[in-house]
């Protein structure tokens, strides 16, 4: 297993329009890096450059501590899991899982150690010894990983592996996935479009625009402290709402009351004639249903509901407010860029499944204004990130992460004992440094 | 339900009567065909016959479908060989996948079943160079096949030569060129799938004694490098030569299977720089040539097999008249005279097992035969007789193409 590091990648095509504009990322060994972002965005390009199925046009690809650019991509040894999915129905289980050693000329008792070890963690012992005709899908898609883990690779990448899956294995697999890296520990490059995958798979999430790194963060991170507009909008369903806004001296004013800032965020945002407030839908509540300690922290303001939707545990009112033309603009933009179908000038606000609050009424709601953050309209700046707060909350992860891996080597989950040791961290956006302690197993 | 086809329409239109909304995998048996010569899928394939055509259904997501119709439809355009897509049904009830219609390839083979007759007439070492030829084809048009296997080909014979079609573009991308990674990259894919192939061929006591997987397997990026050096190398020779040496590289280039495009010849005092533009369509003069006279649709090997025959007819016709044939007269009266009665003398129960034109060269292969052993000419006909009672029974019925078998009564 291996670290990768991507020094001022760029990649450029004949058109001269740059797919990967000057990006430099450090995955530090065995961690679970999702690239993300809407289509277009380069990711996908990102990642076929960590296999070499792109030519570099400048910057440094290093692997293990070896710059790759130049190798073809059997010579880096990574292993782009759920790449062949076929199942052979003449051979057993275990020969679907060891054919890559196989055909490779692995010594007998070396397949078998490797094969065992696999289908101990992919739990399909019992398995082995069956011809694949009967295998359910989660059971083939197991296979399939078999067949990346018996390779020893120095990473794992993915490539929206779960996009053509049906919505119930797709869950499955995610949590499949995830087990799975964290067992084996393995480095792990994850592409997806899907901001909930992002979300629920990695260690830190790469968010991409147009070629460029936005943020690379915790899932939390990027939740609670995006660093712009586009990661606030791009992260979180329902999207985070934006609400045109003009600063009275400590105050904010917006199309749902006055919110009030402390002295530090006010100074943050001024001299800027118009803002843009970001406020997450679960920041809201109904006013009648909020605890009296709460009541002070926020504000709490009165508007017509267009439409409530129940879902049983928990619940939604839309609420449309009036924008400036040159915010309704570019909130239109920012929508068609992150590919989403969501009206802007229209919030989404999460209420107790238990309110009474009725469509086409007016109501109370009360929002949390300790929460919200401000945004530049002009640069998409968040000009009230907290930097420190959000590095807390991606150093608690990478602790998460390194207590996971050990939990699961002391429990004997592991392939290989040798294969998992900590830590490796990582911290705020700025990237990773640091011992990485997790070194190649066995057989290397 | 939502219909996307390519005119011609009347196939599509013919189908529409289908069950659309069920599962493919809970229609009726009675509606489907079992077909043999097919490899291994991991999603649900059901084949159908129409008004005597034999048509491929596969279920999968829609955007892959919709991925896979384009891309069918392009490599049809350009002569590309793949099967010939006809269309997708979307919007499926119940949030089904979408299902993708191709043509059946006629007269098309699988590896398994090339692979798992000891008496094959073609190798090992025919098969893959059938399958890197393919390959090559498909790099130089730019296009990254995911997965290239010898489930995802189907084999046809051409006058006993064989060529190797695209079955299967589920994971195949279109660029305007492949990067030596990306192509380098689909050869270790290829390289790996058709050695598990093989290798499961083996597990099922399907593969001849004296095949080793590994080696077959590990002979696919040799044949590959070859094949491409052969295919895109510039030349640099002496100004003297450049007459042969050009020549020659452009017949080195159609033995191979290839057409060249546009030649690019630069001179300087140290010699000649000399750079071929191999065409990505397999070849097709004689395809070609053969249509117009004929109206016969065959493959190339085959059509200039049976070009060859037509002007030794014309030869024949104008020394008998002692007066000038034109071409179209001599097309027209091949068919009728020559062609046309051997492929009606077929019996009824030897159809459909190899295409007519092959047939046709399978009668020349036996008259050559027959008239060397004899000292003297046999002719057509009886040549025909004899193939059709010792020869064409030998060819396996599970060779039968399916609309044949469809139009049975």
């Amino acid at each position: 297993m291996a670290s990768i590091e991507m020094r001022n990648i760029v990649k450029q095509y004949g058109d001269g329009y740059p797919a990967v504009n000057d990006v430099s990322l450090d995955i530090a060994d065995g961690e679970f890096m999702i690239l993300v972002g809407p289509s277009g965005c380069g990711k996908s390009t990102l990642l076929r450059m960590i296999v070499g199925l792109e030519d570099i046009t400048s910057g440094d690809m290093v692997i293990g501590g070896k710059r790759v650019n130049d190798l073809a991509p059997r010579e880096r040894n990574l292993s782009m899991v759920f790449q062949n999915y076929a199942l052979y129905p003449h051979m057993t289980v275990f020969e679907n899982i060891a054919f890559p050693l196989r055909l490779s000329k692995t010594p007998d008792d070396e397949v078998r150690r490797r094969v065992n070890e696999a289908s101990d963690v992919l739990e399909l012992k019992e398995h082995l010894e069956r011809k694949p005709a009967n295998l359910s899908g989660g059971q083939r898609q197991r296979v399939a990983m078999g067949r990346a883990i018996v390779r020893q690779a120095e990473a794992f990448l993915f490539d929206e592996p779960l996009s053509n899956l049906d919505a119930k294995l797709r869950g499955q697999m995610r949590t499949e996935i995830s087990r799975l890296q964290r067992r084996l520990g393995i480095t792990t490059v994850y592409v997806t479009h899907d901001q909930t995958e992002a979300m629920t798979l990695g260690d830190r999430v790469c968010v991409l625009r147009k070629g460029k790194i936005q943020q690379v963060a915790s899932p939390r991170e990027l939740y609670e402290q995006p660093v712009n507009l586009f990661v606030a909008g791009f992260i979180g369903s329902p999207p985070m709402n934006f609400l045109p806004a003009t600063l009275e001296g400590t105050t904010l004013q917006t199309p749902f009351g006055a919110i009030a800032l402390d002295e530090q965020r006010a100074a943050a945002v001024r001299g800027r004639e118009l803002l843009l407030v970001g406020i997450r839908p679960e920041y809201f509540e109904d006013a009648s249903l909020v605890d009296e300690v709460k009541r002070p922290v926020g504000s709490v303001f009165r508007a017509r509901v267009d439409v409530t939707e129940w879902l049983g545990d928990s619940q939604y009112a839309y609420i449309p407010y009036e924008a400036p033309e040159a915010i309704t603009a570019q909130l239109r933009d920012l929508s068609r860029e992150l590919d989403s179908e969501e009206l802007r000038t229209q919030a989404i606000v999460s209420i107790d499944s238990t309110s009474r609050i009725r469509e086409g009424r007016d109501a109370e709601f009360w929002l949390d204004s300790r929460k919200i953050h401000v945004f530049d309209p002009q640069t998409g700046e968040n000009l009230t990130r907290d930097a420190e707060a959000g590095a807390r909350l991606t150093q608690m992860a990478t602790e998460d992460r390194v207590e996971q891996v050990e939990h699961a080597q002391a429990t004997g989950q592991t392939v290989g004992s040798s294969m998992l040791s900590g830590p490796s961290g990582s911290s705020g956006t700025s990237g990773t440094s640091g011992p990485s302690g997790a070194h190649r197993s066995g057989a290397a | 339900m939502r219909y996307l086809f390519r005119p011609p329409g009347t196939d599509g239109a013919s189908l529409l009567a289908l069950p659309w909304h069920q599962p493919l995998e809970e229609w009726d048996p009675d509606l489907l065909l079992e077909v043999p010569q097919r490899g291994i899928s991991r999603h649900v394939v059901r084949f159908v016959a129409e008004q005597g055509r034999v048509f491929a259904l596969k279920e999968i997501a829609e955007s892959l479908a919709r991925h896979e119709y384009a891309l069918l439809g392009d490599f049809e355009a350009e002569g590309l060989p793949a099967v010939s897509v006809l269309g997708i049904c979307v919007d499926r009830p119940g949030g089904q996948d979408a299902i993708l219609v191709t043509r059946y390839l006629e007269y098309s083979m699988s590896y398994r079943y090339l692979f798992s007759r000891p008496s094959a007439r073609q190798s090992v070492d025919q098969l893959m160079d059938t399958l890197v030829v393919l390959l090559v084809r498909l790099h130089l048009a730019g296009v990254f096949w995911g997965d290239c296997s010898l489930s995802n080909t189907l084999f046809r014979l051409d006058a006993g030569a064989l060529a190797a079609h695209l079955v299967d573009a589920e994971t195949a991308e279109r660029h305007p060129t492949l990067s030596r990674g990306q192509r380098h990259y689909d050869l270790d894919l290829a390289r790996e799938r058709v050695g598990a192939e093989m290798l499961d061929l083996q597990f099922g006591d399907l593969l001849p004694a004296g095949v080793d997987p590994i080696e077959v397997a590990d002979s696919l990026p040799v044949r590959y490098e070859r094949l491409w050096e052969e295919v895109t190398r510039e030349e640099v020779f002496r100004a003297d030569e450049q007459r042969y040496r050009v020549a020659e590289r452009l017949r080195r280039l159609n033995d191979l299977g290839f057409d060249v495009g546009e030649v690019e010849l630069v001179t300087s005092d140290e010699g000649a720089r000399l750079r071929v533009e191999t065409r990505v369509s397999s070849p097709g003069q004689h395809r070609r040539e053969l249509m117009r006279l004929t109206g016969l649709e065959v493959q190339e090997n085959q059509a200039r097999r049976l070009l060859n025959d037509l002007r030794t007819f014309r030869a024949w016709l104008e020394q008998k008249t002692g007066a000038p044939v034109s071409e179209a007269v001599a097309g027209i009266r091949w068919l009728a005279e020559v062609y046309q009665p051997v492929i009606d003398a077929i019996p009824p129960d030897l159809a459909g097992r190899l295409a007519p034109a092959e047939v046709f060269h399978e009668v020349l292969e036996h008259r050559w035969f027959l008239s060397e052993r004899e000292g003297r000419d046999v002719g057509t006909t009886r040549a025909a007789r004899s193939y059709f009672s010792t020869v064409l029974p030998r060819t396996p019925p599970e060779l039968t193409t399916p609309s044949v078998i469809a139009k049975r009564p």
